[in-house]
């Protein structure tokens, strides 16, 4: 591999990250702390002379929990109540997104959002939602907690369910009629989810 | 760097010209003592002003509430949209200085009242629970010296002229103390059968990471110092997850909540981003270790040297646990040769190493490779890309040369 391939190869790399830039049972019994032999860096003589709870810190309510806990989990989990559609999602797109992603999702100058064309030069490297995202959840998900970028956490859940359908059926996943709500969205099976593969490097001389 | 506000200065030091200062010995000290803004009033002097004074003839600045660093001495962060480099080639030693620690963030640094904050543990416990500051402090504490590395820290330059900063700056290390997460498990009452926990962040992008449960019991910590002191801002003040040995992401700054469950919540930061191409179409998802790397970090770019001793310096690390050698060529990686490593060589972190060279003035090319514990040795370039079919991407930590010019001026090559 000379090295001028591998500079432009890293050229792309380097536009992409910066244009965004055993479970160990531990039982505790009357007489104090057990902890599970797979774990041996847990019996250092302080962790075995600390008592089972400290009783710092208070409960906290479902009410303060449900206020946090924003997340959307790939079985739909998390998902809140409400619909959108494409129509009214492409609309908000123009007002509130286009001027950072473009006016189709494709001419950023922040991430490109929609695949898009893909027959000119470079697109083999394009990554966006239609070809790169594994969970349709993921999207609703970001946009929900960090879209607009200068506006982060002001839109309604019906706004974001509308995004989402948008930016799907501009992928090319979602039909132009189509409701969008807890029950279908998780539902769509995106492209890229089977090329996802977990780490598989192990410790020792093997280069991955 | 600005200087402490909360000395007011009876004179402002702006206004003191060196000469008046220096017409009567009494009347400087008398100034001096009068501005108690000493540090400030040296450092608002220029270089050469400085340089041209004999020292052992004007008394020195008095103590002060703050150090400063020296006026000669300006090492500097390189920033961009989205992230700050540490200038690796103006440090020595293990300890990034905290104000030259890198930043990576993904929705600019939050202001966090540390009276307000408060961290939210809940999901799959007995008891889901707030602790304050206050409370995260009074448990038992623990510390350790730990590399931070961002995972997409690899830069090359096709003319060179590149430095350490630019190649991996988005690498620097702490000591960090806090409370262990596995205390905070047991106080919670994690279930055994919470597989993943999410770390979710108090700033604009509420940054948000699955990371495995036995990781939390492992060695994870919840920190609140960095280096003797309160982290930094940048570095997610009042209160971080720091996980040894893995990608800086993962490590959710001005963290508000963990959420224990059975699976991974496939945010977009471990789906759209922070995954890599590893070939046959494949893209790889929770590459959590930091794999091994080293850099020479002197001689090198912009550095110039002359023929003759020349010291070679440099840092290596390992997310797999501690370096057990570094190798030094001089002669384009035909021949390698052990270099010293510093004590105290520590588990998951920068251990920095020296190997003394006499350069004949031959243009030649050097460089380093780490091995760790495990035996895994640090790959070439070319290795690389032929076990990730040709991509590059997110953990790429190949061997860095240099390529010493006949001239003495030091440039960066690709391996
Ligand atoms: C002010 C500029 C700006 C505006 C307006 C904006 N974005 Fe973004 N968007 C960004 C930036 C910058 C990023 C990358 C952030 C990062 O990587 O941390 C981003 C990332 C994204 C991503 C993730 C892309 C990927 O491939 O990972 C999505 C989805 C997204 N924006 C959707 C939206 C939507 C929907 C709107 C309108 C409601 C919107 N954005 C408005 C700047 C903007």
């Amino acid at each position: 591999m000379s090295w001028l391939k591998a500079r432009s190869m890293q050229e792309s790399t380097i536009k992409f990250i910066s244009s965004a830039l055993v479970v160990v049972a531990v039982s505790l019994t009357a007489t104090g702390l057990k902890i599970s032999r797979q774990h041996p860096r847990m019996l250092s003589a302080d962790t075995l002379s600390q008592p089972a709870q400290f009783g710092f810190g208070r409960p906290a309510t479902a009410a303060e929990i449900a206020i946090l806990d924003i997340d959307v989990r790939p079985d739909g989990k998390g998902l809140p109540g409400g619909e959108g559609n494409v129509a009214d999602g492409k609309a908000i797109f123009q007002q509130k997104c286009a001027s950072c992603h473009g006016i189709t999702g494709t001419e950023g100058p922040n991430d490109r959002l929609v695949v898009g064309d893909t027959t000119k030069g470079g697109a083999r490297r394009i990554k966006a939602i239609g070809n790169y995202w594994p969970y349709a959840t993921t999207v609703f998900d970001y946009i929900r907690r960090a879209m607009p970028f200068n506006q982060p956490g002001s839109l309604t859940d019906e706004e974001v369910y509308s995004l989402t359908a948008y930016l799907l059926n501009a992928n090319g996943l979602l039909a132009e009629n189509a409701r969008l709500n807890a029950k279908t969205l998780p539902q769509i099976k995106m492209p890229a989810r089977d090329r996802f593969v977990p780490d598989d490097r192990k410790d020792g001389p093997e280069i991955r | 760097m600005q200087q402490s506000n909360d000395r007011k200065p009876v004179v402002s030091s702006a206004k003191i010209s060196r000469r008046n200062l220096l017409a009567g010995a009494a009347a400087a000290s008398i100034v001096l003592v009068q501005t108690a803004s000493g540090k400030a009033f040296q450092a608002a002097l220029t270089a050469s002003e400085l340089g041209s004074e004999d020292p052992t003839k004007v008394p020195g600045v008095p103590p002060g509430t703050l150090g400063t660093r020296s006026p000669f001495e300006k090492p500097t962060k390189t920033p961009s949209d989205t992230s700050s480099r540490t200038p690796l080639q103006d440090l020595h030693g293990m300890i990034t200085p905290s104000d030259l620690h890198y930043e990576r963030h993904h929705g600019g640094v939050p202001a966090i009242d540390p009276a307000k904050y408060e961290l939210v543990i809940h999901g799959m416990v007995e008891k889901p629970m707030v602790f304050t500051l206050a409370d995260l402090k009074r448990f038992p504490s623990v510390s350790r010296i730990a590399f931070l590395e961002c995972s997409g820290n690899y830069r090359g330059s096709s003319d060179g002229k590149i430095r350490p900063q630019e190649i991996c700056g988005l690498t620097s290390q702490s000591e960090w103390t806090g409370v262990a997460l596995s205390t905070l498990f047991r106080e919670v009452g994690v279930s055994p059968k919470a597989t993943w926990f999410l770390a979710e962040g108090g700033d604009a992008a509420v940054m948000t990471r699955s990371v495995p449960a036995h990781k939390g019991w492992d060695d994870a910590i919840i920190a609140y110092a960095q280096n003797g002191e309160a982290i930094r801002p940048e570095q997610g003040y009042p209160v971080r997850l720091f996980l040894p040995g893995w990608e800086g992401n993962a490590n959710v700054k001005w963290l508000r909540r963990i959420e224990l469950a059975d699976a991974p919540f496939m945010t977009r930061e471990e789906t759209s981003k922070y995954t890599e191409a590893v070939g046959g179409g494949k893209i790889r998802q929770f590459s959590f270790t930091m794999d091994a790397r080293s850099i020479i970090t002197y001689p090198a770019y912009p550095a110039k040297v002359e023929k003759g001793w020349i010291e070679i310096r440099g840092i290596a690390w390992s997310g797999r646990g501690k370096v057990t050698r570094v190798e030094v060529s001089t002669d384009a990686g035909k021949t390698w040769q052990h270099a010293a490593l510093q004590q105290p060589v520590l588990d998951k972190a920068i251990t920095t190493f020296r190997y003394l060279w006499n350069w004949d003035g031959t243009p030649t090319e050097i460089m380093s490779r780490t091995v760790d514990e495990t035996g895994y040795v640090q790959p070439f370039l070319k290795q690389l890309l032929a076990a990730r079919g040709g991509n590059m991407g997110y953990h790429f930590n190949p061997v860095t040369a240099w390529y010493l010019q006949r001239d003495g001026l030091v440039l960066f090559r690709g391996t």
